[in-house]
């Protein structure tokens, strides 16, 4: 009975220290959104959708990092979308087993995981520094590099789930390949595929980053692509290690208008997968 | 019979039909396999450019400093010397610190998920620790910076001096800086908010590779009277382990290659402190701070630090993706 | 011949004795029997020295025999045998898996379906296929099954719908979703889908359609309705289908393939493949001794 007392011991201890580990995990990330909320409501006001971002020791808005970031993001997913689910389709429909499906199937896992703020210095290299100048096309770039892994993987696994004998009763019609895979096969994973491509908008709408070195900021109002381009991240960023408290406090505003979305987004992609389901 | 007749008729007209469209259809299957595989080559092609142009850019910068340039501590701009040291360990032990806190704390938030909370309380938990891990990065640095790292200047860290200080061998890390000391900026305090951002995303893929144990083996641990600590340790954790090194390699990726969480906190120094409350750098948050101002040899250096991150990142990454592997390939063995 | 049917019980025997007369009603004669196989004359569609191979290993051996127009052929045989090989290689769907091949001929209106200048996807229109599980598409009842027939053909709305229904009514289905075109297909019961799957094909026009065990899913109610179904398409359609129930094979079929280890054992009149087997191996699987 000494053993088994010992054993009662050593289980209570350890499933005590998963609780604490629990609640303090769940303390810090607690900690985190009520400062969030309590810095960022008390900023959040009408004129932050009607003004531009202010110079510094002044009131402003964020009407120019708003419009340029929802510019960047719908740029970057134009752009990204295409090219993840074509080659996402390629991985499912034609490369199944072969080595060079496997070798993009990796290739891919490491773009997922490459660091984002080398993706900036990648696109500083291709095209801001040719070009002389920032732009809200390097920015676009850079996000698309990054919505591409995320959506190629999601709609690879998608079309995976597809059974097989949808393929071969649309085949089995007479609907050449191609036919098949539009009509019938996205038909049938066209949920998990939109949710790959909230779940990318969610990733990228709080990178900050690759934007550094590409579309940087811009204090005006701007809807040209070819000159730097205002973003909340980046505003974030200047603002919050600004020493002045006009601009920390929009910077707070805007950390929780896109912790906000970006939730938002994530709670978006559950409901649709679990209503499928 | 007429009625088939009619309907062979009709069919003979369709045919007529199929012969013009199907034309169509082999130059639509043409059209859209090679759409396909274009785009597949464009992924390769992205990661074959951004090693090309990391590669490229370092050369200056090995060319100036040798293998020497990865082990040169100093950084300084106005004599034109450049060296990866200081970052790189910065780096490494702003990761290493991460882990260090939390994986422990990951582990406890699977393990409660998965083995100890109610039925009713599994979702709710699951779903919160889930949305945390897509809180973006930068949100973290910001209350890493105003919030955490002061609180932590004035509660913990005079204790932590007071008490590890004064120990043989790693007290020297736990020495109060000279300067600065009050804010909390320092490499310690960035690890530790790189813990709390990653434990989040962690404790999600542990959980995740903790439910593919089959609940008979657990069942009939429980079964000849184990504790539920015992059903840990000896069926789910030997069962899952490549798993869940694989996702705490992923956990180690994200660590190393973050920006924003480190930048705000770890105060940007350029050389290397002896303590771990001083204030220090990464390479991440080096390229952040110094890439936009640069030119000549200083920006080749930041790219060639960027090459060594790119590099540390895929290794870890190749390393979690093989033991993944493996879990898959035992499974699979498993099952037959 | 009469007691020996009787063994297989009072359904199956009834059913049995429609299969001969609608065989005689048809006139094909009573060819010649080689080596377990009668060479039936009419064939709709010509096998010869058909092998089949998925990679190295070969899944069929030397396939020679006839398939009749205008009659149901059943395939029977032990799991694994290649009875779905064999359904499979008419209509080239393993052309869709790199590695599955076939060699030899199957011959249809004089042309080999298995030639390289071959256009898949319209032979593929001229015989369809009905698979193991329902599979509706993921889109409405109507446009399940507009989408086969929008392949080919250039429809104006009225006349799509006359296709819609007649297809529909064919399939036996049109009562119950008539009111309900608009809704999921993925919405109707099993038994319903697999009928939905029947218009689908029915829909292009077809002149064959291959059945692969289109009932093994389903409830006997609906199993019932599929193979009352399947004997009244064979008016329009010439039928082959698989199956691993061999009452379902003697209630539904006028010719019957018994298929073992990839070879073609004997292949008859399906009243003489169920009552005087010539070969030993078709008799013992038949009494249930092995499979």
């Amino acid at each position: 009975m000494q053993l088994y007392a010992r054993r009662k011991l050593i289980n209570t201890v350890n499933m005590t220290a998963s609780v604490l580990t629990t609640l303090l995990g769940l303390l810090f990330l607690a900690w985190i959104l009520a400062v969030l909320v309590g810095k960022g409501v008390s900023a959040i006001n009408g004129s932050l959708f009607t003004e531009m971002t202010p110079p510094p020791g002044s009131a402003g808005g964020l009407a120019n990092a708003l419009i340029g970031s929802l510019m960047l993001t719908v740029t970057a997913v134009v752009i990204g979308t295409p090219i993840g689910i074509m080659a996402g389709t390629y991985l499912a429909e034609y490369g199944r087993g072969g080595a060079f499906a496997e070798i993009v199937r990796t290739i891919n896992d490491i773009l997922l995981s490459a660091p984002s703020i080398i993706i900036g210095v990648f696109v500083y290299a291709m095209m801001v520094a040719p070009q002389g100048h920032f732009s809200g096309w390097a920015g676009a770039v850079a996000l698309a590099i990054i919505v591409i892994p995320v959506v190629l993987r999601t709609t690879e696994n998608m079309l995976s789930l597809v059974p097989t004998q949808m393929r071969e009763a649309a085949a089995a019609l007479g609907a050449p390949q191609w036919m098949v895979i539009m009509k019938v096969v996205y038909k049938a994973a066209i949920t998990g595929m939109v949710t790959g491509v909230i779940l990318a908008v969610a990733r990228i709408t709080g990178e900050t980053a690759p934007l550094l070195f590409t579309a940087l900021n811009n204090q005006f109002w701007t809807l040209n692509m070819n000159e730097p381009m205002a973003n909340l991240p980046v505003v974030i960023f200047q603002f919050a290690m600004s020493p002045y408290d006009d601009w920390r406090e929009l910077a707070w505003a805007a950390a929780l208008l896109i912790t906000a979305l970006v939730l938002g987004m994530n709670i978006l992609a559950r409901t649709l997968t679990r209503g499928h389901k | 019979m007429s009625n088939t007749l009619e309907s062979s008729l009709e069919a003979d007209k369709t045919h007529m039909h199929m012969n013009r469209s199907s034309r169509g259809f082999a130059m639509g299957d043409m059209v859209f396999k090679w759409t396909a595989l274009f785009f597949a080559l464009v992924v390769l092609l992205l990661l074959a450019g951004i090693i090309i142009m990391l590669a490229k850019g370092s050369v200056p910068a090995f060319e100036a400093f040798g293998w020497g340039f990865i082990t040169l501590e100093d950084w300084d701009p106005v004599n034109e010397i450049y060296g990866a040291w200081a970052a790189l360990v910065g780096t490494l032990v702003a990761a290493a610190i991460a882990m260090l806190i939390g994986l422990p704390l990951s582990f406890g938030i699977a393990i409660f998920i998965t083995e100890m909370a109610p039925q009713w309380l599994k979702r709710p938990v699951g779903t919160a620790i889930e949305l945390l891990a897509a809180v973006p990065s930068i949100i973290y640095g910001m209350w890493g910076l105003f919030f955490f790292a002061p609180w932590f200047a004035a509660h913990i860290q005079p204790g932590l001096v007071a008490t590890l200080g004064p120990l043989p061998l790693i007290g020297g890390l736990f020495q109060m800086p000279l300067l600065g000391g009050a804010s909390g900026v320092s490499v310690l305090t960035a690890g530790i908010v790189l813990a709390i951002m990653i434990v989040p995303f962690m404790a999600s893929v542990i959980r995740d590779v903790f439910e593919i144990v089959p609940p008979v083996l657990k069942e009939s641990a429980y079964g000849i009277g184990a504790t539920t600590w015992e059903v840990v340790w000896n069926v789910v954790l030997p069962y899952t382990k490549t798993g869940v090194v694989g996702g705490v390699m992923l956990g180690l990726g994200r660590a190393i290659g973050e920006t924003m969480a480190v930048t705000f906190i770890i105060g940007n120094a350029s050389q290397l402190g002896s303590s771990l409350l001083e204030p220090g750098t990464t390479i991440a948050a080096k390229l952040a701070n110094e890439f936009n101002e640069a030119d000549g040899l200083q920006m080749d250096a930041l790219i060639a630090m960027g090459l060594l991150l790119f590099i540390i990142t895929f290794i870890v990454l190749m390393l979690s993706k093989l033991l993944l592997m493996r879990l898959a390939a035992t499974q699979e063995g498993r099952k037959t | 011949m009469n007691t020996m049917a009787a063994k297989q019980g009072q359904n199956v025997n009834f059913n049995m004795a429609s299969a001969v007369s609608s065989t005689l009603r048809h006139g094909h004669e009573m060819t010649e029997k080689v080596d377990g196989i009668r060479h039936v004359e009419d064939a709709k569609l010509s096998l010869r020295n058909l092998n089949f191979y998925y990679g190295k290993f070969q899944g069929l051996q030397d396939i020679n025999f006839n398939i009749p127009g205008q009659q149901v052929t059943a395939l029977i045989g032990p799991s694994g045998c290649g009875k779905s090989t064999l359904l499979r290689t008419l209509n080239r769907i393993y052309d869709l898996y790199p590695g599955q091949r076939a060699e030899g001929e199957i011959i249809m209106d004089g042309k080999n379906l298995l030639d390289g200048s071959t256009d898949v996807n319209m032979l593929r229109a001229k015989i369809g296929m009905v698979f193991q599980k329902p599979t509706p598409f993921p889109m409405s009842i109507y446009d399940n099954i507009s989408f086969g027939v929008k392949l080919y053909e250039r429809l104006s709305k009225s006349d799509m719908d006359d296709r819609v229904e007649w297809a529909l009514r064919k399939a036996a289905i049109w009562d119950e979703v008539k009111d309900k075109l608009k809704q999921a297909g993925t919405a109707l019961s099993g038994g319903q889908q697999q009928r939905l799957c029947i218009a689908r094909s029915i829909a292009v026009k077809p002149e064959v359609m291959l059945f692969d065990e289109p009932t093994s899913a389903l409830d006997p109610l609906s199993t019932l309705k599929i193979e009352e179904l399947i004997h009244e398409l064979k008016a329009e359609f010439t039928v082959v289908i698989v199956t691993h129930n061999m009452q379902q094979a003697a209630r539904v079929s006028d010719y019957t393939a018994f298929m073992y280890l990839g070879k073609m054992v004997e292949y008859d009149h399906t009243n003489i493949i169920f009552t005087k087997p010539g070969k030993k191996d078709t008799e013992d699987y038949i009494t249930g001794r092995f499979g």
